[in-house]
């Protein structure tokens, strides 16, 4: 009885170090959320629309960028620490690929505000229909890519925090769990760096190159399939918005203003041209 | 009370970043067409320096905008100490050069007052009474006129090298400097920024560079850019690269000129073996004169260059080295 008896308790013991130590293991997990962007491709020929103020969308798209690092960032995060990656994005249909794409990463789940008007939407009302989206999720870290390629507003993580009365960093390069929080390695001009200390929850923009992009597997794609995706109707979160604050009056293709001077001859001759032309005309001579 | 224009010119660690001067020169222009009247502010702690600098240019009037919980810089403080100042003189028009910096915080202040920012503007219209602003898109592909749906102030950030700072107008008088004292509570700052670091051993900052000789895939080889390096010496110039030369390491991070790295626009910039993809353009495109080698005669750069030569690189660089070195000998 007494041997059955000590077996009990040490089996209380175990139990309750495995309760501590997974309850300290969840309190360190990060759930993070990724904002996604899909834009056309970078070398796609794009063609104005009919009224000149928006493209033609007939074109092939993709991942922005910055975006798809952000995602790597997330994920890698995530395999640090345990936790969640959700990501989101805006727009109709086609927007849905990113998604897949990202679960076939790695990501957990995906939320798609489905709808063709979301694209015509600017920085402000896109930030204010994701808040609305993703009220009631107790995210402790959301990440967007630094700008994207089609607009390069790099505003949309920045109006986010400042929605979600969430502290921000813009342009990251390196992200560490702390004590405290983070502490994130933010890009400057020309070279310098600056380290920052920051409480969660908290909005980052990443920077391109923080890391090396991932493939999906095969095995990830398939295991995509089963993972939640969540629409959310246009209809949902149009109360968040209240039409854009800027317009684009038009779109087009920028005027070449420059008379370009060929330079012809053997190469000694050229050099020679061209040492005038620093001298009489670019004057650094 | 006359529509007022604000350029919030930028200082970082006590000096005055030298883009603001372009930022100064695009209000002047803007207030000369529009009648408005241009002020400017420096926010920081102990700027007065600064805000005297900026004060000699043409302008009515200098906030010096100070706590010292303004520096160093966080966007908290920043935008907490904008938005009183700019609620207090409600400008029509806020200006500033669209750096990291801006970048960091703008945003935060136009959606803190219900308004947005039209960024990395290159130019601006006057259409009858309205102003739209210039900006590109899809990587420089398409350009876009943009005008505000909303009520002043209206926030603008103008990308490096859209106006000339060395066109900046200088005042006949000194303008008048306005120290605004701003209290920062506590709790309103979130962020603990550590010191600014250079990473690389001899960081150079680009944008101070007059004369860029650069290099694209057309160099080939790691070993091949000693001979842009001795162009760059002759002319006394900086090396500077497109982003696959530092990718691979060739050149340190600092020497990239592009979209994700420097915007420049120096006095020259001579492009050898640069394709000229839109995401090199918009880093150097401002340059006063450019000088592109290239073998392909189709390379995008050429849609940008001043004087042109499709030929090899490594055929025109060495004859125009010693062209240099003699013509500078000669003086």
């Amino acid at each position: 009885m007494k041997q059955s008896g000590r077996h009990n308790s040490w089996l209380l013991w175990v139990a309750l170090v495995a309760a501590i130590l997974t309850r300290s293991y969840r309190e360190n997990e990060l759930k993070i959320l990724v904002c996604m962007k899909q834009v056309p491709q970078k070398d796609a020929p794009l063609k104005l629309n009919e009224t000149a103020n928006w493209i033609r969308e007939d074109v092939s798209y993709e991942v922005n960028e910055p975006d798809a690092y952000a995602l790597e960032e997330a994920l890698r995060q995530k395999e640090k620490h345990g936790g969640e990656v959700a990501v989101i994005t805006s727009g109709p249909a086609r927007a849905q690929q990113v998604l897949r794409e990202a679960l076939a990463k790695g990501a957990d789940r995906a939320i798609h505000l489905e709808d063709s008007a979301f694209v015509g939407l600017d920085a402000l009302s896109t930030a204010r229909v994701f808040a609305a989206a993703i009220k009631g999720e107790q995210f402790d870290l959301i990440f967007t890519g630094l700008q994207s390629d089609d607009f390069g507003f790099a505003q949309t993580g920045v109006i986010l925090a400042e929605l979600l009365g969430w502290p921000h960093a813009t342009i990251i390069m390196q992200i560490e769990k702390t004590e405290t929080g983070i502490r994130v390695k933010r890009e400057l001009e020309a070279g310098y760096f600056q380290y920052v200390d920051m409480p969660l929850p908290a909005v980052l923009t990443i920077q391109s190159g923080i890391n090396k992009l991932r493939y999906a597997t095969l095995i990830g794609i398939k295991q995509a399939k089963n993972k939640p995706l969540r629409k959310v109707a246009l209809a949902e979160v149009q109360p968040a918005i209240s039409g854009n604050l800027q317009k684009i009056e038009r779109l087009y293709v920028p005027q070449k203003t420059k008379n370009t001077e060929f330079l012809e001859g053997s190469a000694g001759e050229v050099a020679k041209k061209l040492v005038d032309k620093l001298r009489n005309e670019a004057r650094v001579i | 009370m006359p529509d007022t224009i604000l350029v919030v010119a930028e200082q970082r660690e006590g000096k005055l970043n030298r883009v603001s001067w372009e930022t100064v020169t695009a209000g002047q222009a803007l207030a000369s067409q529009t009648g408005w009247t241009l002020e400017a502010a420096v926010v920081g702690s102990g700027i007065s320096g600064i805000a005297s600098e900026v004060a000699s240019r043409k302008a009515a009037k200098v906030y010096a905008v100070e706590s010292p919980k303004l520096e160093p810089y966080t966007p908290d403080a920043f935008a907490f100490a904008l938005k009183q100042l700019i609620e207090s003189k409600q400008p029509k028009l806020v200006l500033m050069p669209h750096t990291y910096q801006v970048r960091d915080f703008v945003p935060k202040l136009a959606t803190a007052m219900g308004r947005t920012v039209i960024s990395d503007c290159v130019g601006y219209k006057k259409e009858g009474d309205k102003l739209v602003f210039t900006r590109q898109m899809f990587q420089g592909k398409l350009a876009a006129d943009v005008s505000f749906g909303c009520e002043p102030p209206w926030f603008v950030t103008f990308q490096n090298g859209a106006f000339r700072g060395d066109k900046v107008e200088t005042g006949a008088a000194a303008a008048r400097v306005e120290t605004v004292n701003v209290e920062i509570g506590d709790g309103v700052i979130r962020n603990r920024p550590q010191e600014v670091f250079k990473e690389a051993k001899q960081a150079v900052d680009l944008t101070q560079a007059e004369i860029i000789v650069s290099v694209g895939r057309g160099i080939k080889e790691q070993k091949n850019i000693e001979l842009a390096r001795q162009l760059a010496e002759a002319l006394g110039g900086e090396i500077a690269a497109s982003r696959p030369i530092c990718d691979s390491g060739w050149l340190p991070m600092d020497r990239q000129i592009g979209s994700s790295g420097q915007t420049v626009a120096p006095k020259l910039y001579l492009a050898l073996g640069i394709s000229g993809a839109i995401q090199h353009i918009v880093g150097m495109k401002g340059a006063r004169t450019i000088i592109a080698v290239n073998k392909d005669s189709e390379a995008p750069i050429f849609e940008i260059a001043d004087y042109a030569v499709v030929g090899n690189l490594f055929d025109i660089v060495p004859p125009l080295i010693e062209e240099v070195r003699k013509a500078k000998a000669t003086g």
